[in-house]
């Protein structure tokens, strides 16, 4: 799977200043020696059970089933974690490692608001100091998490460089962590950044796959014959894929935020309009211009409103082991709301891009045919925004 | 000997940083002029990136404004070889790995060799990764810069030893942008950096005063000032030759003082 230490196919590296690198070196190291340590691995279970809530269900969408008369549907219910989203995953891992390191602070990028959150959540836990970086713009439109961060004790800095959005949220906790590195982990929320963070990442979600894999088996008695998650760095969606990787009978599909379309400018569909390149440091797809600037993506999720990919999905897509399709705002936005009524629960509208495509192709497979969604995270923090984007206009 | 070592054999070097484009590329090019007119030993020109994460404040503005006016990487190629004509000072590019990659490496390296650039800064590409450019630099023999900080540790011998054209030594921890004291002992790691190369060194990142200058010149061959010209340029707009001119020549009689 990877040839060369952390990379995939040519995808991945460590492209980031000279100051990271021994900061990611010693990460590096000791992520390797903690991985397998029998204690560090009870700790982190404990935690994800007792805390997070762990494992999440494999819920049985029937009415779903029902009304669109195609594959069984089920939804991997990420949304019912403790923080409301999968995120929480990946960051007890990483602040329990942090903790070990002998860190004492917590920085992080934070789209939606939900690795933030999470984030915020984990530091408060262990006696950390966090400290959470988000573009103005999102901070606006997900003025509640802003808040939920601010409660767990975290401060969070406003960006306003760039778009003001992810992209520039990461680049300022880069630059951040370049200012200070002695006490400080750059909990990543993602499977992208410079290796070990696409790796690491991917291992602390693996644990969505490894659930749906044996709840699969004690539900249907078989693997899952398609498994559909939200890509925006693709954290969700590699844990969901990870340990299928290997089944070729399991067909994989990423949703992108396609935002007005693919042939729009306001688009974030990383690997259907973008091209290699390297940034944030990795080599990926990304979303640029001629000459390499990064565009100016757009979508209505904050959480999937980013120029680029992890590089194990680019790896993925190149050899064609999964297949990444475009979801628009308003297939999106459509299933956000359709499954509130039809399910009574209310996605992220991240997760509602991968309840968007299984939407769409469930009508179009055999009744016998297994679709596992994963719900990334929970919706209440897009309603006011999606409220907005019916014309009404609530108070938070 | 190149130009760019021969850069630093007249006394401490004072290297000018300015970003391409900005107010616009004349400009740049009578900066760039008035620069190596009054000291400026070197002159590192930035091609502007969208989102560069090893800037400060007052050179990710300075991108902003260059990208907002048009300027490409074509553009700045062509202002290179007009400079060429105009000027003997050695001349760098420096810039994030997206813009080579993007423009092609090969291609890249060999439009900068035939603009009679004199190396590469990629501030996002570490020793361990430099083979992505590496092999289509030594093809156009444009030295491929190399960055070593106070935090490479053991590494820093290792970058020492493969280094071309220069050093450039950052002088703590941060992003570039000046800095009202640079306290970290540079001592340690220049004293590996010697046993390691002949190369000759320039310390950047925070330094804008005479001060500054003159005690980062002590300790190595020369000195990089990026943020602080960036902002005069930002403060003067077209009348910034000038202004630039005075600077580069106080710093310059401060590193030979």
């Amino acid at each position: 799977m990877q040839p060369e230490k952390g990379r995939f196919g040519s995808h991945g590296g460590q492209f980031i200043p000279e100051t990271l690198m021994n900061a990611v070196q010693q990460l590096e190291a000791a992520y390797e020696s903690y991985k397998n340590d029998p204690a560090f691995v009870r700790e982190l279970t404990e935690l994800l059970q007792n805390y997070a809530g762990r494992p999440s269900p494999l819920y049985f969408a029937e009415r779903l089933t029902r009304r669109l008369g195609g594959a069984k549907i089920y939804l991997k219910r990420e949304d019912l974690n403790h923080t409301g989203s999968h995120k929480i995953n990946n960051v007890l891992g990483q602040a329990l490692l942090a903790k070990k390191m002998g860190k004492t602070r917590l920085i992080a990028e934070t789209g939606a608001g939900q690795h933030g959150v999470a984030t915020a959540t984990a530091a408060a836990y262990m006696g950390m100091e966090c400290v959470v970086f988000m573009g103005e713009v999102d901070a606006r439109r997900q003025a509640l998490n802003v808040y939920r961060m601010k409660l767990l004790g975290a401060t969070v800095v406003p960006v306003t460089t760039g778009t003001a959005t992810l992209k520039d949220a990461v680049s300022e906790a880069m630059r951040e962590w370049t200012r200070r590195i002695d006490d400080t982990h750059y909990c990543l929320g993602s499977v992208m950044g410079p290796h070990p963070f696409p790796m690491m990442v991917r291992d602390f979600q693996a644990v969505i796959s490894a659930e749906i894999r044996e709840q699969a088996l004690a539900a249907e008695g078989r693997l899952p014959d398609v498994v559909l998650a939200c890509v925006g760095g693709g954290s969700n969606a590699m844990g969901s894929f990870y340990h299928f990787i290997e089944e070729p009978s399991v067909r994989l599909i990423g949703c992108e935020a396609a935002g007005r379309g693919i042939d729009a400018p306001e688009t974030a569909a990383t690997v259907n309009t973008g091209r290699p390149g390297i940034f944030h440091g990795m080599k990926s797809y990304f979303c640029q211009d001629e000459f390499g600037q990064i565009a100016p993506v757009y979508s209505i999720s904050a959480g999937l409103d980013y120029p680029g990919v992890g590089p194990e999905h680019a790896y993925l897509h190149d050899i064609g082991r999964a297949e990444y399709v475009p979801v628009t705002d308003d297939e999106a936005v459509e299933a956000f709301e359709l499954l509130s009524r039809v399910e009574g629960i209310i996605p992220a509208i991240e997760s509602a891009h991968a309840v968007a495509y299984a939407l769409r192709l469930a009508p179009t497979l055999p009744p016998e045919n297994v679709m596992v969604v994963t719900l990334s995270g929970r919706g209440d923090k897009d309603c006011a925004a999606i409220a907005r984007y019916r014309g009404e206009d609530i108070d938070e | 000997m190149s130009r760019l070592s021969d850069a630093f054999t007249g006394g401490k070097a004072f290297v000018a940083f300015v970003t391409c484009g900005d107010p616009d590329l004349e400009t740049t090019r009578r900066v760039v002029l008035a620069a190596a007119e009054n000291g400026a030993d070197v002159v590192e020109l930035g091609i502007p990136f969208s989102d560069p994460t090893a800037e400060g404040p007052v050179i990710q503005a300075a991108n902003a404004r260059a990208l907002a006016g048009g300027v490409t990487t074509e553009r700045i190629l062509e202002l290179a070889s007009q400079l060429r004509r105009q000027t003997p000072v050695p001349l760098v590019f420096m810039t994030y790995a997206n813009v080579v990659y993007s423009y092609g490496c090969d291609r890249f390296m060999s439009r900068s060799s035939a603009a009679g650039v004199d190396g590469v800064i990629l501030p996002d590409v570490p020793f361990e990764e430099k083979q992505e450019f590496a092999p289509a630099a030594r093809r156009y023999g444009v030295p491929l810069i190399s960055l070593v900080a106070p935090t490479s540790g053991e590494r820093a011998a290792a970058i020492a030893k493969e280094a071309e054209g220069f050093l450039y030594v950052v002088s703590s921890l941060g992003v570039t942008g000046e800095r009202k004291t640079i306290a970290t002992d540079l001592s340690p790691l220049m004293a590996t950096i010697r046993r390691n190369t002949a190369l000759p060194c320039a310390v950047g990142f925070g330094i804008s005063t005479p001060e500054q200058a003159a005690a980062m010149g002590r300790l190595a061959d020369g000195v990089i000032v990026g943020s602080a010209i960036v902002r005069l340029v930002e403060q003067y707009g077209k009348d910034a030759p000038a202004a630039v001119g005075d600077y580069v020549k106080a710093m310059k009689q401060a590193l030979l003082a």
